[in-house]
């Protein structure tokens, strides 16, 4: 038994000097995983063009009714969204509206922590939606032979800080 | 002995005492901070760590919570008892800091010739570091240090809730097992030193700590001395997975918080009383020996933190069995054979 208790104490004693588990966040920034999704954007073209068509899948599909879509149609015939909100209250980030859109408009980019003073300030829209894409999103489409694999702009994309 | 000698006597004794107690709380508070924060390394995490530089205002800022808590009596507690049981839980762990000598006697004040209309004052309280120097130290100690119990034991008993009457009569019993098992190992120490005054005591250890005479001795005497005063892996008065709290359940707000002292300072007194009969007290190869008593009290309460991260408490039976069949059989063959060496050696 005494042997035990030793051992113990020498466990103990060995995690007292190892690395801890605690973060120390929000003095230093947590570090996401590959393919978190956090807050959304919509991309555009490298030619400037929103990718957005206003096709509804993703008001369609979202689980939490957070996405809002009023459609227009341009003089040459294409469609475009005249209004795109989401609420960020009531989105749950799962990621079904990037996996609906066919032209890789709406992403979830890294950002982790976007609070608010406000409720009406967590209503994003299309403005500030279409402002939060990154630079470096040259609009690839997502390698179709694996839809598991990290998308281009996650690959791209370091969380920026 | 003249008025003014003894007017100099009260005030100087009145300033130590002060000195110390404010000394003491502040070691307290740093000792929970210190607990927290090394259970937490050895939890692979970082303890409380955001209030000032390190924590240090953590303690502080834990204190004014509980002032500001509401201060709770349940129906039907023995409400003298209730509130006295907070007070008897702290004061004597005070107590017992009076016969703890932190250095030398100064030599240069204790001979100095003050003399006041021609009466000569007594200097011997100002020039040493202790508060009450009395030749019966150990004793007072013992005496003292096992007075901490009725506050748990009323606490338990005033509170009219089982779960604080199992967690007060688990601590008496515990205290009587252990006491014995503390007071064997203790007894072998005076009998080396032939003295009761702890200031003696630490002269005898110059060079040579009375550890290295008594092992078995002062191994005895940590696991008493964890029992105690309540800590794992002898905290079974406070068992919080069976006991709730235990014995301090109903109590909130600063009478919570003079339990929670209490037992923080009973850990200090107890630690520094192992390092004056066992680690050498205040003495030290070099410079300031109350910073040599400083640091060993420092290791023991370290080893009262490292014990508690790593043992699983006892259960009541095996925590009887272990005090009564192993731990007082062998203090007492601990002393028996003290004796026998003594008388051989002599």
């Amino acid at each position: 038994m005494i042997r035990e208790i030793f051992d113990g104490l020498a466990i103990t004693l060995k995690y007292f000097f190892k690395p801890k588990a605690t973060e120390d966040w929000p003095a230093k920034p947590h570090k996401v995983a590959e393919r978190f999704r956090g807050r959304h954007f919509l991309a555009r073209y490298s030619g400037g063009q929103e990718r957005c068509v206003a096709c509804y899948l993703c008001q369609k599909v979202c689980p939490a009714k957070a996405i809002t879509i009023e459609s227009e149609e341009r003089p040459d015939g294409t469609r475009y969204p005249i209004k795109y909100e989401i609420n960020m209250i009531r989105c749950i980030f799962c990621g079904y509206c990037e996996d609906a859109c066919p032209e890789d408009a709406i992403i979830l980019g890294k950002t982790l922590e976007f609070p608010t003073r406000s409720r009406e300030q967590m209503i994003y829209t299309k403005e500030m939606l279409l402002a939060l894409a990154p630079k470096g999103f040259d609009g690839k489409q997502p390698p179709e032979e694996d839809s598991h694999r990290p998308h281009a702009y996650q690959k791209s994309q370091e969380p920026k800080r | 002995m003249s008025i003014f000698s003894i007017a100099f006597m009260v005030a100087v004794v009145g300033v130590k005492v002060g000195i110390m107690v404010g000394c003491i709380m502040l070691c307290m508070a740093m000792m929970t901070l210190m607990e927290r924060r090394f259970l937490g390394f050895m939890q692979c995490r970082l303890g409380p760590n955001q209030v000032g530089y390190f924590g240090v205002l953590q303690p502080f800022a834990d204190g004014i919570k509980n002032l500001f808590k509401e201060d709770f009596t349940p129906a039907g507690a023995d409400k003298i008892l209730y509130n006295l049981a907070p007070i008897l839980a702290l004061t004597p762990a005070l107590f017992a800091f009076a016969v703890i000598p932190f250095g030398p006697k100064i030599e240069t004040i204790a001979n100095y010739n003050l003399q006041i209309y021609g009466e000569p004052i007594d200097l011997g309280p100002l020039s040493n570091l202790v508060a009450g120097d009395i030749n019966v130290g150990v004793l007072f100690f013992m005496a003292i240090a096992s007075m901490e119990v009725f506050g748990i034991a009323l606490a338990g008993w005033s509170s009219n809730s089982k779960y604080s009457l199992l967690g007060g009569l688990r601590a008496g019993a515990q205290m009587i097992s252990y006491e014995l098992a503390m007071t064997m190992s203790v007894l072998s120490i005076v009998m080396i030193s032939g003295s009761l005054r702890l200031e003696d005591i630490v002269h005898l250890q110059e060079g040579r700590w009375f550890v290295f005479l008594q092992p078995l001795g002062f191994l005895i005497f940590l696991i008493c001395m964890l029992a105690e005063t309540n800590r794992a892996p002898f905290d079974l008065p406070e068992a919080e997975s069976e006991l709730v709290a235990g014995f301090h359940m109903e109590y909130s707000s600063l009478k919570f918080a003079m339990f929670f002292m209490g037992e923080y300072v009973a850990m200090l007194g107890i630690s520094s009383f192992a390092t004056t009969l066992f680690l050498g007290g205040f003495n030290g190869p070099f410079g300031p020996s109350i910073l040599w008593f400083a640091l060993k009290v420092f290791f023991l309460i370290a080893f009262f933190i490292h014990i508690r991260a790593t043992l699983p408490r006892f259960r009541y039976d095996q925590l009887m069995k272990f005090g009564w069949n192993y731990l007082i059989p062998l203090s007492i063959l601990n002393l028996v054979a003290t004796a026998l060496v003594m008388t051989l050696l002599r």
